[in-house]
């Protein structure tokens, strides 16, 4: 190897590969390997054994188990990815809401913020397991424990369903109303990486904009739809995949996945199942992406 | 004379209302704000308030339903059977180190691969590029039983030897799996802090580095020396996230190290353990049918989870400032 020979640019793109090659490494044997061992593990038989494993080639069957025979799995898979659907709008409405009210000056807005943001350190998923445990072993031992659980929770949303209904709302509109109240303190927990994309977002609008706004005798409402979001608009798809991302890692969908495969022992299962959320979600990730960036304005 | 006079008296009434108005406007509007953050923020630290409560109530004031947060015995004993339960001191040491240390290699290898993607051009950069977009789409779970079964028979040279029928090493409940995606930039969520890095160099002037290369300094020379140092901000904020995931991740650490005393085992497992262990540390005698009171262990239970999360919040109240402004300067928005 006669390194002097080598042009410039060479050089250059040798020295680039030295820079990436512990990702390149592991992207190799940490990532596609996996992947496409998962691809092959999804269409066999796998069986444990002692050092290793073997495989049996059984063609769509562990596919077919998933949607026809397994009785949980069509069910968990459609309420999974519907409760993402309600789940996105609401938190991307929320952060969009928070960023907006975390960007007005007031006093005691560097404590607010941390409060905001708090949720980015406590949305832990080993908290949430211990809570749901914990829930399950109360239940199992006394009603005291349902009591207590109803007294927490002691939120009545049977006032706000029949104010609702008395304003004449459609049903759709009320049942989503009363899901976003209740399921406030999950919605907070899980916008707290939106809230601080969009607050970034907002502090990097000019502020001439709005003085110009303001002299031409825009109202706060005017400049916040006409200047505002536009502005903030582009983000608004990176936040929505990343709260679909995000979802990823506390759905009920990956929790079966997890159990098929590593206390019902069947690997090919959960490899076929964990094959079919992913098109099903990457499926709504294109769909998204495409409908939005259409609507997106990119300033420059 | 006398029609400008009123003119101006009534400019003057028009005026004054005006202010008024909007004096009004804007004290009502900083009223409805301070609402809703106070709100807000009430429903964000409720869970933690009611922790705390919890973490020093005495068991005696379990069923007095006149108490509201504000418990009227107070006691240590909670925290006490918590930490026995969990272990606290030992289990913490080892989180910290465990986490401190994959942190550090995610960000050097993060760092590496950023720099790599922001200013080297080779051919295939750009697929790459959107291949390590691909990592963070991909959802981990399709990845999980090939990772597994590849670190529970562990070998250098990956699937050659695993098809020569060589048994390979089980790395399973040891820190090596951890440590060798950290290494190799594949850990948790590292495409994102891949992206961020490279966004963040991408955004520095490209003048720093011809001047130091004019000056003689060799690539390496000045990613250490010039780059770096510049890159501060990114780092902080990759290293923040970092160790959070890192102190949060459930996945992982239930995945290769079942049995490794981390402090988001114990607590995934911690109810359980409490039922099994509280009447013994109560001096009830260690007889198996023996249950504690659900009262009383969920209490232990919220002790544990405050416990747990005592540390991070510990280290939030410090950098917290960061965290507001991470975001805003790496240039991920931009």
């Amino acid at each position: 190897m006669s390194l002097k020979k080598l042009s410039l640019m060479q050089k250059r793109a040798l020295v680039g590969l030295t820079f990436i090659l512990p990702w390149l490494i592991g992207f190799v044997f940490l990532f596609v390997t996996p992947l496409l061992q998962s691809v092959q593990f999804s269409f066999h038989e796998l069986n444990v054994a002692p050092g290793g494993y073997e495989l049996v080639y059984s063609g769509l069957e562990n596919f077919k188990e998933a949607l026809f025979v397994d009785a949980n799995f069509n069910r968990i898979l459609t309420e999974s990815v519907a409760e993402m659907v309600l789940n996105v709008p609401m938190i991307l409405f929320f952060s969009l809401f928070s960023a907006v009210l975390l960007n007005q000056r007031f006093r005691g807005r560097g404590l607010a913020r941390a409060v905001f943001f708090l949720p980015v350190i406590l949305a832990s998923g080993a908290i949430s397991a211990a809570e749901t445990a914990g829930l399950i072993s109360m239940t199992g031992s006394s009603q005291v424990a349902q009591e207590l659980g109803e007294a927490q929770g002691g939120f009545d949303t049977l006032s706000l369903i029949l104010l609702l209904d008395s304003a004449g709302l459609p049903e759709w509109f009320i049942d989503y109303i009363v899901n976003c109240t209740t399921r406030i303190y999950e919605i907070i927990r899980s916008s707290g990486v939106q809230i601080l994309i969009f607050l970034a977002a907002l502090q990097s609008v000019p502020p001439a904009m709005y003085e110009v706004a303001k002299m031409e005798g825009a109202t706060a409402y005017e400049s916040f739809w006409k200047i505002t979001f536009p502005m903030v608009s582009p983000l608004i798809l990176t936040n929505i995949i990343y709260t679909i991302i995000d979802s990823f890692s506390n759905s009920t969908v990956t929790q079966t996945i997890y159990e098929t495969a590593f206390q019902s022992q069947n690997f090919g299962l959960s490899a076929a199942m964990s094959w079919l959320y992913t098109i099903v979600v990457s499926l709504i990730l294109l769909v998204i992406g495409f409908l939005v960036s259409r609507k997106v304005f990119y300033y420059e | 004379m006398d029609a400008s006079k009123s003119l101006k008296q009534n400019e003057m009434i028009v005026y004054r209302l005006n202010k008024f108005r909007n004096r009004t406007v804007e004290k009502l509007w900083k009223l409805a704000l301070y609402v809703l953050v106070t709100g807000i923020s009430f429903v964000i630290l409720y869970p933690l308030f009611k922790r705390i409560s919890m973490a020093f109530k005495d068991p005696v004031d379990i069923y007095n339903p006149t108490i509201y947060m504000v418990p009227i015995h107070y006691t240590l004993d909670n925290i006490r059977h918590a930490m026995n339960v969990l272990d606290y001191w030992p289990m913490l040491g080892n989180t910290l180190t465990f986490v401190t240390v994959m942190t550090l290699l995610q960000a050097a290898s993060c760092a590496l691969a950023g720099y790599g993607f922001a200013r080297f051009s080779f051919p295939g950069s750009k697929v790459l590029f959107t291949f390590v977009i691909l990592t963070i789409l991909i959802p981990m779970n399709t990845l999980m039983v090939p990772m597994y079964l590849h670190f529970r028979s562990f070998d250098v040279m990956g699937l050659v030897t695993l098809f020569s029928g060589k048994e390979g090493v089980n790395l399973l409940n040891t820190y090596w799996p951890s440590i060798i995606t950290s290494a190799t930039a594949n850990g948790l969520k590292s495409g994102l802090y891949i992206y961020i890095f490279s966004q963040f160099f991408r955004g520095l002037p490209k003048e720093i580095e011809e001047a130091s290369l004019i000056d003689g300094a060799g690539a390496y020379k000045t990613f250490f020396r010039i780059m770096l140092p510049n890159a501060i901000p990114a780092i902080v904020t990759v290293m923040l996230f970092a160790f959070v995931w890192q102190y949060n991740d459930t996945f992982y650490t239930s995945l290769f190290m079942s049995d490794n005393s981390l402090m988001s085992v114990r607590i995934a497992s911690l109810p359980a353990d409490v039922n099994q262990f509280l009447p013994a540390l109560l001096g009830l005698g260690s007889n198996a049918e023996m249950r504690a009171d659900p009262n009383h262990v969920a209490l232990i239970v919220d002790t544990g989870i405050l416990l747990a999360i005592a540390p991070l919040i510990l280290m939030y109240l410090f950098v917290q400032r960061y965290f507001v402004e991470s975001v805003e300067r790496t240039g991920v928005v931009g």
